[in-house]
């Protein structure tokens, strides 16, 4: 496990545990209680596992005003509260503190209202993604951002995360997805921000909460747009023989007025594995592959494959093949979403980076994360969601081999550096979390992360929720930010990775 | 009178002075120096939208027109960054060159407020953060606005956010910033998201529908696959004492019918699309042997720049409201006002606007109530003579004026950015 500096422990309430838990106990049902070791083992980490530490207590509450009353009295004896949601995150968003009460929202599993009319679905924060979408799919319908997470994660985590998946180029990630939530602060107040109305009044809350990491409030309800479905959906997938043409053809693409639901980059190395894992039929003499999704009318489609295949053609393709029918597109993307696991098959461990960056640079940045791979003696495959320049580098190396996980996290925070340098930014949509922490000093002044932390204080005066996250503890801005698999054991092994 | 007095004061008149700042470091010393001695400042662009929101009376007036210009653009990379004080209409022809827009499509406050076409400055539509009619499809200004910088309420430059869509490094300021009218931060660069402007327009428009089916029709057509991007309702009743029924004066167009409301249906996109578009429309609404219109390209961008830049109620010497509610409410809202006012219908029912001939302030409050009970907003957007002011232009709710007092105090610790004008005390 890897050593990182979080918040001072409040010794004497650990002492106190079981007074602590007798008073949950007027709050919530005891079943909704977890305290023994045992017991709250399974919830010392989230996806990213290389952090990890038991809570004081785990919290199961059921309603939004229980959330309320135990917010109320931590909020009182000033005791830290974590929230949860599937634990998928990324950046160990949700990872424990030992004096903490970690706040499960896994019972808040209820769809409440799919209101057609509106367009609009209100859920409880534990539901997950796809089962927003599969409540609408009968009439056409679908939620639209679709991280690949999206069997496990749950709503409200995505609402922490702002999270955002391939088609997010067009349709943009949750924040442009959601009309409403009801929310709890720190000091217990109920608070509903939006609704089924477009925008709301006066400050943008609902905006500033979302991607908030669990910092400023609890979600305990969501309301979300659900859009129909396109008539058609077509990709095509597009090999160059270097990564300077296949990103110079994605600039051209964006350039020419065309936005493609989706449009997915992946290298080499990760054409192979992903072709090995499951024959895909992706062109493996290629340097570089594209996938481009397109949606519309049937005639839109047609005209916007045709001008796409002639951008790839002036950007010397070396193959283009559409898809012919539904099965066929899928197949297109199995290959991209088996990214993860075909990586686990190729060395006993990696780490994924999120960084995002100008698309125009991709090559540039490419190239550099090639000249690193070579210094750190290190493989590196590379998959982007090249549409809106969000890279997910994964590192692979053999944790078994002295040193190598150290050489891997340096290589790591020189690619996420490298990122904010050409124009980017550390996280596209992983979070911050404890991963980033201590590199946000990279983009940010300390009047930038000061003015950002008086928020926080002005929801939470004594920075009790999900405190350690986000803003650098060490004042020292070092260090990296990945997502440790050792030996394929990856948490959620069954989701497609991205 | 002291400062607090001032600040809340709808009355009070200073001296009132006014600073160019020439760049944001300028920006910053003025406010530094603000900071210090306690001086309440007005922060104007172009002062289009100056007229939005409650009377300000600061000691000092921070003019940010000289803040103008456009620092970055580049196409490719669907961004264009400018200084905060840069007019709206220089970004949007330079965007054109490339074939590329603000999707959002900025609001004309102008004719309305000043009796001429202002569009503003990039800083005043953020601050307002009030959209086009394509907002039901691709999200209102904030949904464009990729990062800022500016200078907060101690005279700090701080910014937020960056240049790309996927980004999730620290909380979302941009968002705070709009629709915040100024009273967070000083904004000095905005950093909006562009998009390809559509190559083709057509509106089909069905005449003289009754509310009830105009709106359903509209409804119907955002529900269907065909990706329609403006849905408005243009009514030709009721005949309201005191206001002027023009919608055959202001939308004269040659292949617009002369026959009753409008409900009206924006497709943009390339030739073909928009043709197989229209033609499944027309079908799947089964609407082929009623009366309607089909406006080309030309004509479309001339009717539906009269709808963004309001011209419905260009003459007004009324009262004006914009309400927002879920579409589903609306000719339930239509019906609890019993028909006495002026209105038309956009976002398919989402947004309407209203204008409403001797208002009282009662009667104000009374339509609030309603539109709240439905699950909306309602806010003043011009005076009148009549009713020249109202205590609450914007509606909120207890709690959340709290939050938005911690948030205020966060930024502005000493109330010194456009003090009171959003709600008093913040
Ligand atoms: C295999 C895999 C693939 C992934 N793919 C994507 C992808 O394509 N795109 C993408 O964006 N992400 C992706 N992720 C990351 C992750 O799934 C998302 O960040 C997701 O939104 C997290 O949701 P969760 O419910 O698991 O949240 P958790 O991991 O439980 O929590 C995440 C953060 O949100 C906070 N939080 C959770 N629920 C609440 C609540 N109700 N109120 C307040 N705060 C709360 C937590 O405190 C924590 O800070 C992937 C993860 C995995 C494991």
């Amino acid at each position: 496990m890897t050593k990182l500096s979080m918040p001072k422990i409040d010794r004497k309430l650990l002492s106190k545990k079981v007074e602590v838990i007798a008073n949950l106990k007027k709050i919530i049902k005891a079943d909704n209680i977890l305290d023994h070791e045992d017991q709250t083992r399974p919830f010392e980490t989230d996806a990213l596992s290389a952090y990890k530490q038991k809570p004081l207590v785990v919290v199961f509450p059921e309603n939004t005003k229980e959330v309320s009353k135990i917010l109320t009295y931590c909020n009182k004896e000033r005791i830290k509260v974590v929230p949860r949601g599937a634990g998928t995150g990324l950046s160990g968003g949700a990872l424990p503190l030992e004096d903490c009460i970690l706040l499960c929202l896994s019972k808040f599993n209820k769809i409440i209202n799919v209101d057609f009319k509106n367009r609009c679905v209100i859920a409880q924060p534990g539901v997950t993604n796809l089962s927003i979408t599969q409540a609408v799919e009968d009439r056409g319908f679908y939620y639209a951002p679709d991280p690949s997470s999206q069997i496990a994660c749950s709503i409200g985590g995505n609402v922490a995360e702002n999270s955002g998946g391939v088609h997010s180029l067009k349709y943009g990630t949750t924040t442009n997805n959601l009309l409403g939530v009801e929310v709890v602060f720190m000091d217990g107040t109920i608070s509903r921000l939006g609704g089924k109305t477009y925008d709301s009044e006066g400050y943008d809350l609902l905006g500033l909460i979302t991607g908030s990491e669990g910092l400023l409030c609890v979600i305990t309800e969501v309301t979300v747009k659900i859009l129909k479905k396109p008539q058609t959906v077509k990709a095509a997938l597009i090999g160059f023989s270097t990564i300077e043409d296949g990103g110079k053809c994605v600039s051209e693409i964006i350039a020419n007025g065309i936005i493609p639901s989706g449009m997915e980059m992946m290298d080499k190395a990760l054409i192979h594995a992903t072709d090995n894992f499951v024959k895909a039929g992706y062109p493996r003499n290629a340097e570089s592959m594209l996938i481009v999704e397109l949606d519309g009318t049937e005639k839109e489609v047609e005209e916007l494959i045709h001008r796409v295949s002639k951008i790839a053609k002036k950007n010397k393709s070396s193959s283009i093949k559409i898809s012919k029918n539904e099965k066929q597109r899928l197949k297109f993307w199995a290959g991209r979403k088996a990214a993860f696991p075909a990586c686990g098959d190729m060395a006993p461990d990696y780490y994924c980076m999120d960084g995002t960056i100008p698309r125009g640079k991709l090559a540039e940045v490419l190239k550099e994360i090639q000249r690193l791979s070579k210094k750190y003696n290190l493989p590196v495959a590379n998959a982007f969601h090249a549409g809106d320049g969000n890279l997910h580098p994964l590192i692979m190396y053999d944790a078994n081999e002295k040193n190598s996980l150290e050489k891997t996290e340096k290589f790591g925070a020189e690619i996420l550096k490298y990122c904010v340098k050409v124009g980017g930014v550390l996280t596209g949509e992983h979070g911050v979390g404890v991963e980033k922490r201590e590199l946000m000093c990279e983009m940010f002044n300390n009047n930038d992360i000061q003015q950002q932390i008086k928020i926080k204080k002005a929801l939470d005066v004594s920075s009790l929720l999900n405190p350690g996250k986000v803003y650098p503890i060490l004042r020292k801005c070092a260090e990296e930010g990945r997502v440790h698999v050792h030996r394929g054991k990856t948490k959620f092994p069954d989701i497609p990775r991205f | 009178m002291s400062i607090e007095e001032k600040q809340n004061s709808p009355t009070y008149q200073d001296s009132n002075l006014i600073e160019y700042p020439q760049n944001e470091r300028e920006v910053s010393s003025f406010i530094k120096k603000f900071y210090k001695s306690n001086i309440p400042v007005e922060l104007v662009g172009s002062g289009s939208k100056k007229n939005i929101g409650k009377p300000l009376q600061c000691a000092k007036t921070l003019n940010l027109s000289k803040l103008n210009g456009i620092i970055e653009y580049l196409p490719e990379e669907l961004y264009i960054k400018v200084k905060a004080g840069t007019p709206i209409q220089k970004i949007e022809e330079e965007l054109k060159k490339n074939n590329q827009q603000l999707a959002f499509e900025p609001i004309n406050f102008g004719y309305l407020l000043n009796e001429k076409s202002d569009y503003g400055t990039a800083g005043g539509q953020v601050a307002c953060n009030i959209s086009g009619p394509r907002r039901f499809k691709v999200g209102s200004v904030r949904d464009h606005v990729l990062g800022f910088r500016g200078v907060n309420g101690r005279g700090e430059i701080i910014k937020s956010g960056g240049v790309v869509v996927k980004n999730v490094t620290g909380y979302d300021l941009s968002k705070l910033m709009c629709g915040s009218y100024g009273t967070l931060v000083a904004l000095t660069e905005i950093t909006f998201k562009v998009l390809p402007a559509p190559e083709e327009i057509k509106t089909l428009i069905i005449h003289n529908q009754k509310i009830e089916s105009g709106l359903s029709y509209l409804d119907k057509s955002i529900n269907s696959s065909n990706d329609i991007s403006g849905a408005i309702f243009l009514p030709n009743e009721p005949i309201v004492t005191g206001c002027v029924m023009n919608i055959e004066d202001t939308f004269k167009l040659n292949d617009l019918k002369r026959d009753g409301s409008l409900t009206s249906i924006r497709i943009e996109g390339s030739k073909n699309s928009i043709n197989q578009r229209i033609e499944n429309l027309i079908k799947e609404l089964q609407i082929e042997n009623l009366n309607i219109s089909i406006l080309e390209t030309h004509q479309s961008e001339i009717f539906w720049n009269k709808v963004k830049s309001l011209e419905f109620f260009s003459s007004s010497k009324n009262s004006i409201l914009r309400i927002v509610i879920p579409p589903s409410e609306s000719v339930n809202l239509i019906y609890q006002l019993s028909n006495k006012f002026k209105y038309y219908l956009d976002w398919g029912g989402a947004l309407m606007w209203m204008e409403a001939f001797e208002l009282s302030e009662e009667m104000f409050e009374s339509i609030r109530r309603k539109v709240v009970r439905l699950g909306g907003y309602v806010t003043m957007i011009k005076n009148s003579d009549y009713l020249p002011y109202v205590e609450d232009v914007f509606t909120i709710n207890k709690d959340r004026f709290y939050i938005s007092q911690n948030i205020k105090k966060s930024f502005d610790p000493k109330r010194i950015l456009n003090p009171g004008k959003m709600y008093t005390g913040i």
